[in-house]
């Protein structure tokens, strides 16, 4: 289409030099109809569509919008006599359209893309035979088969084969996860090596992939401050630009020579530059593309309103089991008393063989090899104090001081924090052998004292850990990775408590949790965030964020994109708005002409959509 | 009850502002939030009256932009 347009302007400008020239008596009015229906057909062949949307959206009352203003306008530069401006503005005015689909298609394909994790058919086993139907048809305990290459369309277990998983999408860690059989997989996961096959354990609609789309896709549900401000912007900011152009269009026909028609076009230079499109397009764009980047990172925003607070956080609030430790309880010190260290851990384990204990499996990991249990006698579990067992013919103590004082073994605590088990061997008269004890902590996270370096770099100026353990527990991890605030010793309550004294209204509060027992908590600060949710329909329920894995160093990652995502927000609002106003401004004294004015409606849209492309990249750690 | 719809040709991100205004207004209507991006309408209405107002809101999408559809 536009290669005719510009094959008629030419054409029309010879018509009117031929028409215009003619000093064959023609009469004036006749020229000028001719000169008027000539200049019409480019001006319909460039413009038509919009004629015609714009008549017929008068019928509805509700008719102030971009087609009906660039009727219009164009009609105004006939009626003023400048009718080559009428087309140009009218062809510049589409050009800035077709550039804003190619802008919009673009940044919906991106997005498409984006949220391409979705596998689109699955391959069933039933009855001996490979079926190919979509994921929504399978039901649970079905058995899919992944080949190499192709997306886990349902969670499940591995019933055969072993393969990796790359799991980027879900979780945005590239390291492949080896998977082997019994291992849960989760949708969405790229199968890399070797066929697999899965029996399900959930519905389609359930599944994390469906999980994760819903969330993304819904998000923009949830409206920001900024979003809604546009809103309400939009509803006042129309209505007294056209109030503008009315007082403009009066003021120059009375006060200037411009006559009426020229001051109605003054005004109307107004009206186009009116619309409040660049900032209705762009600031959800860009909400949209941040909380796009952070899925891909396998950070789920749950609202454009959360990425917003996000933003905003100076305070993060973090517990401390799960969180900044793994949450797995793990030997830290053996410290023996007469025997060796080897011997006593053999004493422990045998002992806490048949417990399923955190702390009895830690000290039997520690152990490593096999036990052999014919050396086990029996056992005896004492409540609130440990176990009672006969090893090899000989009966042994292990569990607290409390144990060991009823034993009367000659014990000592241990000056290192953590859970301590001592382990004392029988004697006669009722007395017992102090052989030593072992020191048992929950393993620090390897990522977190990284991960709190950075979120103090990010901009975070309060770290605090609240814990349940006692003050001895809670001063060494907080030592361990850089906290210089904690609570120790509180019940899940007193964290709710503690949480409410922080949030005065003068800082903004995030907490992070695992989700697991700490939903109220997640609920009550400013933005709860929930780690380890791959598989936790419960943490997803409870948290505004929630990261798909459980690196802590997901938080500062999170508040970068955050506040990347709000700086073009804001870019956006000052830029469209400022070029708008200006806009207006020159229009008023004469300065901007009609074809400045459609560049402060598609242009300043144009850049403003290509701004808001930029939410949807990663921004660069440090 | 809540349910999403995938709207056809919608173009205007304005015009997206003012449908979900428009639909937010008709009586029964929860909740109305138009993605443009995404080309999707999200409507959570009351159960009983959710057929009555799904028609109205059709009528309000194609009254702001003729164009657009909702496809059903």
């Amino acid at each position: 289409m536009l290669l005719i347009v510009l094959k008629l302007l030419p054409l029309s400008a010879i018509l009117e030099s031929v028409f215009g020239d003619a000093e064959d008596g023609t009469p004036f009015v006749l020229r000028k109809i001719a000169t008027i229906v000539l200049y019409l057909i480019p001006y319909l062949v460039v413009g038509y569509d919009v004629v015609i949307k714009a008549l017929k959206k008068i019928g509805t009352g509700d008719f102030l919008d971009e087609e009906f203003l660039m009727m219009i306008a164009t009609i105004g530069a006939f009626a003023i006599g400048d009718y080559p401006e009428a087309t140009a503005v009218m062809l510049f005015y589409q050009v800035g359209e077709l550039f804003q689909s190619i802008a919009v298609g673009k940044s919906r394909k991106s997005i498409a893309d984006m949220m391409d994790i979705c596998p689109d058919t699955a391959i069933v086993l039933r009855d001996g035979s490979e079926e190919e139907v979509d994921p929504s048809e399978v039901s649970v305990g079905e058995i899919v088969l992944v080949k190499p290459g192709e997306k886990v369309p349902i969670d499940g277990l591995i019933l055969d084969g072993t393969s990796s998983l790359n799991t980027a999408a879900l979780t945005g860690e590239s390291l492949p996860v080896e998977v082997t059989p019994g291992s849960p997989v989760y949708s969405g996961s790229i199968n890399l090596t070797s066929a697999i096959k899965v029996t399900t354990t959930t519905e389609y609609e359930n599944s994390t992939v469906a999980r994760i789309l819903e969330l993304v896709e819904n998000s923009t549900d949830k409206k920001s401050r900024s979003e809604k401000f546009i809103t309400r912007f939009a509803r006042f900011y129309t209505p007294i630009v056209v109030l503008l152009a009315v007082l403009i269009s009066i003021f120059c026909a009375i006060f200037t020579d411009l006559g009426i028609s020229g001051s109605i076009y003054r005004g109307l230079i107004f009206l186009v530059v009116s619309c409040p499109c660049a900032l209705v397009v762009s600031v959800p764009l860009s909400f949209f593309g941040g909380i796009g980047a952070a899925s891909r990172r396998g950070i789920l925003v749950k609202g454009s309103n959360f990425l917003e607070e996000l933003s905003k956080i100076d305070t993060v609030v973090l517990d401390k089991t799960g969180t900044l430790t793994e949450g797995a309880f793990a030997v830290d010190a053996v410290h023996p008393n007469q025997v060796d260290a080897d011997k006593l851990i053999d004493i422990a384990a045998l002992a806490e063989s048949r417990s399923h204990h955190p702390v009895a499996e830690s000290i039997v990991n520690a152990h490593g090899k096999d036990i052999n249990s014919s050396r086990l006698g029996d056992v005896e579990e004492l409540p609130g104090r440990g176990i009672r067992a006969i090893i090899d013919e000989k009966e042994y103590f292990v569990g607290n001081g409390k144990l060991m004082e009823e034993v009367k073994a000659d014990f000592h605590e241990c000056h290192l924090p953590g859970t301590v088990v001592h382990v004392a061997m029988a004697e006669a008269e009722g007395s017992s052998e102090y052989l030593g004890h072992i020191v048992i902590n929950d393993v620090l996270k390897k990522d977190s004292p990284d991960a709190i370096a950075d979120m103090l770099r990010a901009g975070i100026s309060d770290i605090v850990m609240l814990t349940g353990d006692n003050e001895k527990v809670a001063s060494k991890v907080a030592g361990e990775v850089g906290i210089d605030k904690y609570y120790a010793g509180l019940l899940p309550g007193d964290k709710v408590d503690k949480l409410e004294s922080l949030l005065d209204g003068t800082r903004k509060v995030a907490f992070v949790g695992d989700g697991i027992n700490d939903a109220p908590v997640l609920t009550r600060a400013d933005v709860g965030i929930a780690m380890g949710a791959l598989g936790s329909a419960a943490a997803i329920e409870a948290a505004d964020v929630v990261l798909m894995d459980d690196r802590l160093s997901k938080i500062p990652e999170a508040i970068r994109i955050s506040r990347k995502t709000m700086r073009i927000v804001k870019e956006n609002i000052a830029f469209s708005l400022f070029v708008k106003i200006a806009i207006m401004f020159l229009g008023a004294i004469g300065l901007a002409d009609m074809k400045l004015a459609v560049f402060g409606d598609v242009g300043v849209l144009v850049l403003a959509i290509l701004n808001s492309i930029r939410a949807m990249r990663i921004p660069k750690t440090r | 009850m809540k349910r999403t719809f995938k709207l056809e040709d919608l173009d205007c991100a304005n015009c997206a502002a003012k449908m979900e205004d428009a639909i937010s207004k008709l009586p029964g209507v929860t909740k109305v939030s138009i993605n443009f991006m995404a080309q999707k309408m999200i409507l959570e209405a009351d159960d009983d009256k959710f057929d009555a107002v799904l028609k109205e809101a059709v009528k309000c999408v194609s009254k702001v932009e003729p164009d657009c559809r909702i496809i059903l």
